[in-house]
Parts: structure tokens; C-alpha cells; sequence
């Protein structure tokens, strides 16, 4: 009997875990989206969406009601059941992340060990995706994108994990509620001149690996139409959207929890939970850095994307490597 | 190796300086307006479709229906059909401007010699049909448009 209950209420708990997660996806996603567009009108001092609800607030969720109902138009030279599975590969591990991100002491699905590893393993698998929409999408501009996506993500995926392992080697743990744990006196990137390095090589490889401007270039809109999702019409190209926006968030959380101290911030009442407005707080700054940055460059060349991330970024994040570990070993 | 790091370093910072160019920008107020609701002044040189004067004094058309326009316009898209007054001298009865063709190139503004003509400021002026295009400024002047 005592198994039954407790069976039953670890399912409930995950149960309800799995559905806070994906609500959350899909408000942080319609959100950001919403966030977005109204500041890259400012940028452009333009003032964005304006018509549906309070300044647009509603444009987003009309936006998806609109998508969710429009017809799934399928060319018929794509690659059959690979061209469906691809929206949803893509959207579907989206929302893993946030399983093992530790938000406040108490928030967090599941404190895993290898918490650090399982994020970014689930992140790159965000490539696999891309390539398959590319590849089953049967079309030149879709294929160029998709394979860009690939060389681009094996390039940044070298900087992202050098520069975290610095981070690694200064805890000695890849759990993520003990690397923000450590961090109680100090943030990492206040603390340390390496963890400073590793955080811009970590942000500059983070907006390069969820493709966003100035590294667009899978879906260059002026060379590639749209890239990998040229041929995805309604919910579908949705899904990349609520994919893309997601996993933004998700780099913006590894680089909260990992490099400005998770939850840590002023003593707050009911602290073991409340402190998630500080991780939030945190993790949004580093999103509006994000989109400030995507309104602000222009798109870089393939060749530049390249040298980038070979020439600079991976060997200054491998100096930085060694430099911390030498210092943490004297 | 000293190139590196100068390239490194200036590449960074004009980065920063473009951070901040849209920084500004961000807190700037916007130019723009939602435009059916609030639109902004016209610029003084707008050229909207060649319109007839009125002399405000009485109110009437100052064009003499001497056809000069008529005849200078390269586009051939003004008509004029003239008539007198009791006392003799000609007005347009009918002054047909086929916008279709007109390049808005302004001779016909220029080359009146009473001042007849100037440029309108509308510029919101969509038809469904072609006849819709070709105006007749003498009751579309009293149309006040
Ligand atoms: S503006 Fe030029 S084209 Fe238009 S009616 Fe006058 S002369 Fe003709
Ligand atoms: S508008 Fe001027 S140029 Fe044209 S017919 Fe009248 S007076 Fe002559």
C-alpha cells in the first residue's frame, strides 16, 4: 500500500512538474516574443506592436492562435515522415533543461549530478533538429541553412564547454545547485578574472549556438529565404520559434546559475523559494543583452563566423582553461 | 601576436560603440506614429496631385484657361475646356487631370502665368478604376480636396 501512495505521488510530482515546465515554455516563448518585438521597435525607434490589447500586449498570443490555425501547408517533394518529426524534435527537448536548472534552493525538478552535462546535451541536440529540417525539406535554401547550423554548432559547441569547465574547475562539481551553492559570497564572474573571460567567450558561443543575430546565419533571410524553415508553414514553423526562444532562455539560466550566482541576492522573505525573482531577474537582464545584441550587429560572414570561433574564441577559452587550473592548484 | 590583440581590442570596442548607438536609441523617443490614428505634419515640399488656386479675395479660380499647362505638360495629362463669363473673360469649365500620367514634375505649376496651379497635400487617394484616376480639379477644387 505504502508503495502505491508513494508511487502515485511521485507521479503526481512529476506530473505536475511536466506541466508547470511546458506552460512555462509556451508564456516564456509568447512573452519574449512580445519582449522582442517591442524593443527592437525602440531600437529602430519604431514603437512596435500596438493594435491588439494594452501596446500590443496581446499580439503574441493572437500571433499563435493565428499560427495553430492555419492551414500545415506541405510541399510534396519534402522527405516524408522526417519533415514532421523535425518541429518536434525540436520543440519537444526544449523544455529539459529546465528539469535540472535550479531557480531558488527548492526550486528544482531534479538535482542531478551531472546537471551542467545533461543541459548541454540536451541543447545541441537543438542542431539535430535543424539538420533534419533541412535535409527532409528537399530544398537548396533549407539544406545550405541546415548545414551551416551543423558547422556552426560543432565550432561554438568547443568554447561553450571550455569555458564552463573553467567554472567546473574553480567547484569541482557539474551539479548546478552546488556550482550557484559555492557562489553564496561572491558571483564566479565578480570573484574571479577567468570566470569574467570564460563568461564573455560563454555568451558570445551561447548566442552563436541558439543562432540568433548576429550569427543567423542558418536562416539568413537576405542569402537562404528563411534557411532550414523555409518550407514550414503554421504551427510548425512555431515550433522552431517556441524552440529558438526557449533555448535562448535556457543559455541565459546556465549563464545566471553558472557565472551570477543562481539565487543569490538580498535575503528575501520565504528565501528557499521566493529567491527565484533573483535567478529570474538575472536571467532576463542577460536575455534583454541578447536581443539588444541581435539589434545592434549586422549579420557576420561565414568565413568571420568561423575564424571567430577557431581563432579567438577557443583559444582564448583554452588559455583561460589552464591558467584557472593552474591557479586553483597552487 | 601584437596584431591579434589590436585587432582583438579595437574590434571590442567598436562593438561597444555600436551597443551604444542603439542604446540611445532605445531610450530616444520614437519617430514614428501609428499612423491611421496620429499622423505627423507634412513637409512643406510634398507634391501632392497639381490642384487649382483660388484667388482669396473673391474666392474664385485664378486660372485664365490660357492652356499654357495644357500644352507644356510632357505628359499630356491635362484637358482643359474653356468658356467666358458676361464680361468676357475665360475661366476653365472643366479642368481634367488624368493622375495616372502625371509625374508630378511640377512644369504646369511653373509655367502658369496667373499662378493658377500649385501641388495639393493629399496623398491618401486610392480608386478602384482607372476613370477614377482622371480628376476634374475645377469640382474637385470646390470639393475643397
Ligand atoms: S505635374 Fe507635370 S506631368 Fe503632372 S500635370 Fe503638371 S506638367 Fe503634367
Ligand atoms: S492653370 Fe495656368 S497655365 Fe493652366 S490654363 Fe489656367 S492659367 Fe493657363
Amino acid at each position: 500500500m505504502d508503495t502505491i501512495i508513494s508511487i502515485t505521488s511521485a507521479f503526481t510530482s512529476v506530473a505536475l512538474a511536466a506541466a508547470v515546465i511546458v506552460g512555462f515554455v509556451f508564456v516564456n516563448a509568447t512573452a519574449l516574443g512580445y519582449i522582442e518585438r517591442k524593443l527592437c521597435g525602440r531600437f529602430q525607434r519604431r514603437i512596435g506592436p500596438m493594435e491588439v490589447g494594452w501596446h500590443g500586449i496581446l499580439q503574441m498570443p493572437v500571433d499563435g492562435i493565428k499560427l495553430i490555425a492555419k492551414q500545415l501547408i506541405v510541399p510534396s517533394h519534402v522527405a516524408g515522415p522526417l519533415f514532421y518529426v523535425a518541429p518536434v524534435l525540436a520543440f519537444a527537448p526544449a523544455a529539459l533543461p529546465f528539469l535540472v536548472m535550479p531557480f531558488a534552493p527548492r526550486i528544482q525538478v531534479l538535482a542531478m549530478e551531472a546537471g551542467l552535462v545533461f543541459v548541454l546535451a540536451v541543447i545541441s541536440f537543438n542542431t539535430f533538429a535543424v539538420f533534419l529540417a533541412g535535409w527532409s525539406s528537399n530544398n537548396n535554401y533549407s539544406m545550405i541553412g541546415a548545414l551551416r547550423a551543423v558547422a556552426q554548432n560543432i565550432s561554438y559547441e568547443i568554447p561553450i564547454l571550455l569555458s564552463l569547465l573553467t567554472v567546473v574547475f574553480l567547484t569541482g562539481s557539474f551539479n548546478l545547485s552546488r556550482i550557484v551553492q559555492v557562489q553564496e559570497s561572491l558571483w564566479f564572474v565578480l570573484r574571479h578574472p577567468g570566470a569574467i573571460l570564460a563568461f564573455l567567450v560563454f555568451f558570445i558561443a551561447a548566442i552563436a549556438e541558439t543562432n540568433r543575430a548576429p550569427f543567423d546565419l542558418p536562416e539568413a533571410e537576405s542569402e537562404l529565404t528563411a534557411g532550414f524553415h523555409t518550407e514550414y508553414s503554421g504551427i510548425a514553423f512555431g515550433m522552431f520559434m517556441i524552440a529558438e526562444y526557449t533555448y535562448l532562455f535556457v543559455n541565459c539560466c546556465l549563464a545566471t546559475a553558472v557565472f551570477f550566482g543562481g539565487w543569490w541576492g538580498p535575503t528575501l522573505p520565504f528565501g528557499q523559494y521566493s529567491s527565484c525573482i533573483w535567478f529570474f531577474i538575472k536571467a532576463y537582464t542577460l536575455v534583454f543583452i541578447v536581443i539588444w545584441c541581435r539589434w545592434t550587429f549586422p549579420r557576420v560572414r561565414f568565413d568571420q563566423l568561423m575564424n571567430l570561433s577557431w581563432k579567438y574564441l577557443i583559444p582564448i577559452a583554452l588559455g583561460n582553461l589552464l591558467l584557472t587550473a593552474l591557479c586553483t592548484k597552487l | 601576436m601584437k596584431r591579434y590583440i589590436i585587432e582583438l581590442v579595437q574590434g571590442g570596442a567598436s562593438l561597444l560603440a555600436g551597443l551604444g548607438v542603439t542604446l540611445r536609441a532605445l531610450v530616444a523617443q520614437p519617430v514614428t506614429v501609428p499612423y491611421p490614428r496620429k499622423k505627423l505634419p507634412m513637409q512643406p515640399g510634398f507634391r501632392g496631385h497639381p490642384m487649382l488656386v483660388r484667388n482669396p479675395a473673391t474666392g474664385a479660380f485664378t486660372c485664365i484657361a490660357c492652356g499654357t499647362c495644357m500644352q507644356r505638360c510632357p505628359s499630356r495629362c491635362i484637358d482643359i475646356t474653356a468658356a467666358r463669363t458676361e464680361s468676357g473673360t475665360k475661366y476653365p469649365a472643366r479642368f481634367q487631370l488624368d493622375f495616372t500620367r502625371c509625374s508630378l514634375c511640377g512644369i504646369c505649376v511653373e509655367v502658369c502665368p496667373v499662378s493658377g496651379l500649385a501641388f495639393s497635400r493629399s496623398f491618401a487617394m486610392p480608386h478602384r478604376t482607372r476613370e477614377a484616376c482622371k480628376y476634374d480639379l475645377v469640382t474637385r477644387g470646390e470639393e475643397g480636396t
